[in-house]
């Protein structure tokens, strides 16, 4: 039996099929994932500033990890938000070309960021098994390599869709939102650099 | 939004092509590829029932042990491994996985008259996470590996030092598991309320069910991350000996206790708010009218949420902190009845001033009240610290949590089993049965758990495998014991009535309540669109508020599975989703990222060797399949430079 329709209808047949930004319910999901992330950083963090409460020296009996690496991380990282941006901006003009190029240069820079972040855990001057102070400062950079690979990851196959002819639509969206992400790991690391290397000096 | 004059059309067929549209796919691998929030949610609820009766099995095994003085049905080890168990299979296999994920999964996208759930491969994945969790601890049991250092497992206990083997790593991972499946389907139901509620439901008129789901989500967000972090330090500590929790180079197991804690309070919440939830949503059913003190209620609602995070410390009171702290703890704790007496008055005032009916599900909301309010009152009492001294670590305590939880989450799920068992399988249950397992139940708790009270009051440890005649615990054990056959047979009732009802049970139709709610505007069950129509909102019961010629929601898409999003504040309509369908990833991600979680029970490169099929999993679940409808972009200048 079909049934005859005969209420008002609220039409929706106009509205877009794509959303960028705030409106993209997978921008918002993110979002909450970076919530989630982010309580997991300050709970790590929390945790070294309460051991170092229970300890009469920071670092105890050790040097504080040697600040050259760390600083020079933490640069790369503030400029890769140059070609992060780029990418953003180019997704909802839909500029294939440039979302690829800034894409490549986004990869780079993770690239470069990595191979920093090894010679940072050459020069901690601490091991995880050493103490409490050695495990936690492990713990917390090695969250944050975490997040770096797997934002390095998500990069490259957002890249790699960049080149086949799905890039449309949503997987726009997705540019942008990506960028987004990649701004979280810089303000993670710069402030996992902040704690790791600056307290230990400053405070 | 624009809303056109009535018209009349005749559109054919478009239940069969809303069929074949948002239909899943059959057979035994169509099972792995199902993405429907109903299917989830059930297979949630199907699963946390089996660990429910699974705890219950090992419940009666501590109370068969504990009948008598100096009895020896278990040994001391194994009694270990049952009661951590048993608190772990309660908490983190079935409460929250039944009252938050189940509960959730199925009725939220209902309730919001969406089609399905926000990311459904997502929220598929969360389920397969959850069952390997479920199954890795009670494999562990089964094996003579069962975690054994308490549901909380404190350090140094848990620690290298003093548990050797692979007991507490099961544990730890287990916790991963699980939360790692509450942190998805918290990320799936919160988008899914803000972005996918039908036009006009606005926040003021959203049901109140929606806005505790929407605030357990969010508290899931900012807790579970807590005790993800400190059971991963817990395997480090055991794996690659890092010293988070050794005092001797700078740890300290309060630590530990902190962070879990910080967790852990704030999961009462997220167990009780879901009971609360169904009590707030039954209340004005049986009560036929709108709820009293909506804003109130409201209020309350996420006033306890925030309140779960500034009272952890209530736990450690035993722990030597500074008075200071004890003091400000002991007021944020007694601060919390606010906001739950709150809401009982409001409860109170709907069912004084409305009509009540006194059918099924409201027998249990009455026993919700009874018990909980006697797990409230004892938990005023121990809220101050010289009580809370005085019987920490005793049967008080036990008999205090399982009257909060039990109190909180047990009873409001049977009323809301009773509620919705009529959408789920489109029959309704026995009423006669259901008042037997009612009362069986009812009395058994009672007997049960009342007693432990005295056994507290009276010294009796918690966690001890036995006792001595001596101490004169024997006859109030044995009437403790005894209330564990009621419950038992009471829950044995409700099977039988369960699969006695969804066989031969009167027809349900689709509001067999009256309800007001979206999820009885459809048919029971379901279809696997949910709504032929979907519909638009006029208050805060969808259905009783609706004007005659309410208008439904037109230029859907439906030959493919397209979805609404609109505004978080307004539900104001703001562009059309295409959905994921059906797809065997998620469960294949769930298998590699289960092998890189055991593995690393085992050797600390399980994580790293893990993680190369895990990445391949998810470029192989995010990589666009098929060919999607040209999108259609609010940018004009792009619809020319990309489509032209």
């Amino acid at each position: 039996m079909e049934r005859l329709r005969e209420r008002p209808i609220l039409d929706v047949s106009g509205l877009p099929s794509v959303a960028f930004g705030r409106a993209n319910t997978t921008w918002f999901a993110n979002v909450l994932y970076m919530t989630i992330e982010g309580t997991m950083f300050a709970l790590v963090i929390a945790s070294y500033f309460y051991l170092r409460t229970r300890s009469q020296d920071w670092p105890p009996y050790q040097l504080p990890p040697s600040l050259w690496y760390g600083v020079a991380n933490a640069v790369v990282f503030l400029l890769s938000v140059i070609p992060a941006r780029i990418a953003q901006r180019a997704a909802p003009e839909g500029d294939r070309r440039q979302i690829r190029i800034a894409l490549l240069a986004l990869a780079a820079f993770a690239v470069v960021n990595m191979v920093i972040r090894g010679f940072e855990f050459t020069a901690l001057n601490c091991r995880w098994y050493d103490n409490a102070y050695g495990s936690a400062v492990w713990a917390l950079i090695g969250l944050h390599t975490g997040h770096l690979i797997t934002e390095f990851v998500e990069t490259l196959t957002i890249l790699a869709i960049s080149f086949t002819d799905k890039m449309e639509g949503t997987r726009l969206a997705d540019v942008a939102i990506n960028s987004d992400y990649w701004y979280f790991v810089v303000i993670t690391a710069v402030i996992v650099d902040f704690v790791i290397y600056g307290t230990t000096r400053l405070l | 939004m624009a809303i056109s004059e009535p018209i009349i059309a005749a559109p054919a067929h478009r239940d069969q092509q809303l069929s074949r549209t948002w239909g899943q796919p059959p057979g035994f691998w169509g099972w792995f590829k199902n993405v429907h929030h109903t299917a989830i949610g059930i297979r949630y609820m199907v699963t946390s029932f089996i660990f429910f009766l699974l705890g219950g099995v090992l419940a009666g095994i501590l109370r068969w042990q504990l009948a008598r003085p100096e009895n020896n049905a278990v040994g001391p080890d194994l009694y270990n491994q049952i009661f951590t168990v048993h608190g772990s299979t309660m908490i983190f296999l079935f409460a929250v996985p039944m009252m938050f994920q189940g509960f959730g999964v199925y009725l939220v996208p209902l309730i919001c008259g969406a089609r399905n759930i926000a990311f459904p491969r997502l929220n598929a994945f969360s389920y397969y996470i959850y069952l390997v969790g479920g199954l890795l601890l009670w494999g562990g049991l089964l094996l003579n590996t069962g975690a054994d250092a308490g549901w909380f497992s404190y350090v140094p206990l848990s620690g290298p030092e003093f548990t050797a083997g692979k007991r507490s790593d099961i544990w730890a991972q287990m916790i991963t598991f699980t939360e790692v499946s509450a942190l998805a389907v918290a990320i799936c139901i919160a988008t899914t309320i803000l972005r996918h509620r039908a036009p006009g439901m606005t926040l003021n008129r959203m049901p109140i069910i929606l806005w505790e789901k929407l605030t357990i989500a969010i508290a899931v967000i900012f807790a579970m991350p807590a005790v993800m972090v400190v059971s991963s330090m817990l395997l480090m500590d055991r794996t690659i000996n890092t010293q988070f929790f050794n005092p001797s180079v700078g740890g300290d197991v309060l630590l530990y206790q902190h962070l879990f804690w910080f967790f852990g309070h704030p999961e009462v919440y997220i167990i009780f708010l879901p009971g609360t939830a169904i009590i707030s949503t039954l209340v004005p059913v049986f009560s036929r009218r709108h709820i009293f003190g909506y804003v109130p209620i409201v209020t309350s609602v996420v006033a306890t949420g925030f309140l779960g995070f500034s009272v952890w410390v209530h736990h450690m009171f035993a722990t030597g902190l500074p008075q200071m702290s004890e003091s400000f703890f002991t007021a944020a704790s007694l601060m919390i009845v606010i906001p739950t007496a709150t809401q009982f008055y409001c409860w109170m005032a709907t069912i004084w001033h409305g009509r009540l009916q006194f059918k099924l599900p409201m027998l249990w909301v009455f026993g919700f009240f009874f018990v909980f309010l006697i797990g409230g009152l004892s938990g005023v009492m121990l809220a101050s610290v010289p009580l809370d001294w005085q019987v920490h670590d005793t049967f008080f305590i036990v008999a205090h949590f399982h009257y909060v939880l039990i109190g909180g989450a047990l009873f409001p799920m049977f009323a809301g089993l009773y509620f919705w068992i009529p959408k789920f399988t489109g029959r309704m249950m026995d009423d006669h049965l259901g008042r037997i397992h009612f009362w069986l139940f009812f009395v058994g708790f009672n007997l049960t758990f009342f007693t432990m009270h005295f056994l507290g009051l009276r010294g009796m440890p918690r966690r001890v495998y036995t006792y001595t005649p001596e101490m004169h615990w024997g006859t109030l054990n044995l009437l403790s014991s005894v209330g564990v056959l009621f419950m038992t047979a009471g829950v044995l009732v409700f099977l039988v009535n369960f699969f006695r009802s969804k066989r031969y049970g009167k027809l349900a139709g689709a509001d067999p309540w009256g309800a007001g709610t979206l999820e009885w505007a459809t048919s029971s069950p379901p279809p696997a669109y949910n709504f032929l129509e979907l519909p638009t909102v006029n208050g805060r019961e969808a259905l009783w508020d609706a004007e005659p010629n309410q208008p439904i929601v037109g230029g859907i898409r439906e030959d493919i599975p397209e979805m609404l999003v609109t505004n978080s504040l307004d539900s104001e309509p703001q562009y059309k989703e295409e959905m994921p369908g059906p797809s065997i990833w998620p469960f294949l991600t769930s298998i590699a990222v289960s092998i890189a979680f055991i593995w690393s029970i085992f050797s600390p490169w399980g994580i790293a060797y893990g993680a190369i099929p895990v990445t391949i999993a998810l470029i192989g679940w995010l990589w666009p399949r098929g060919k999607s409808p040209t999108p259609r972009y609010d940018n004009p200048r792009m619809e020319k430079s990309w489509n032209g």
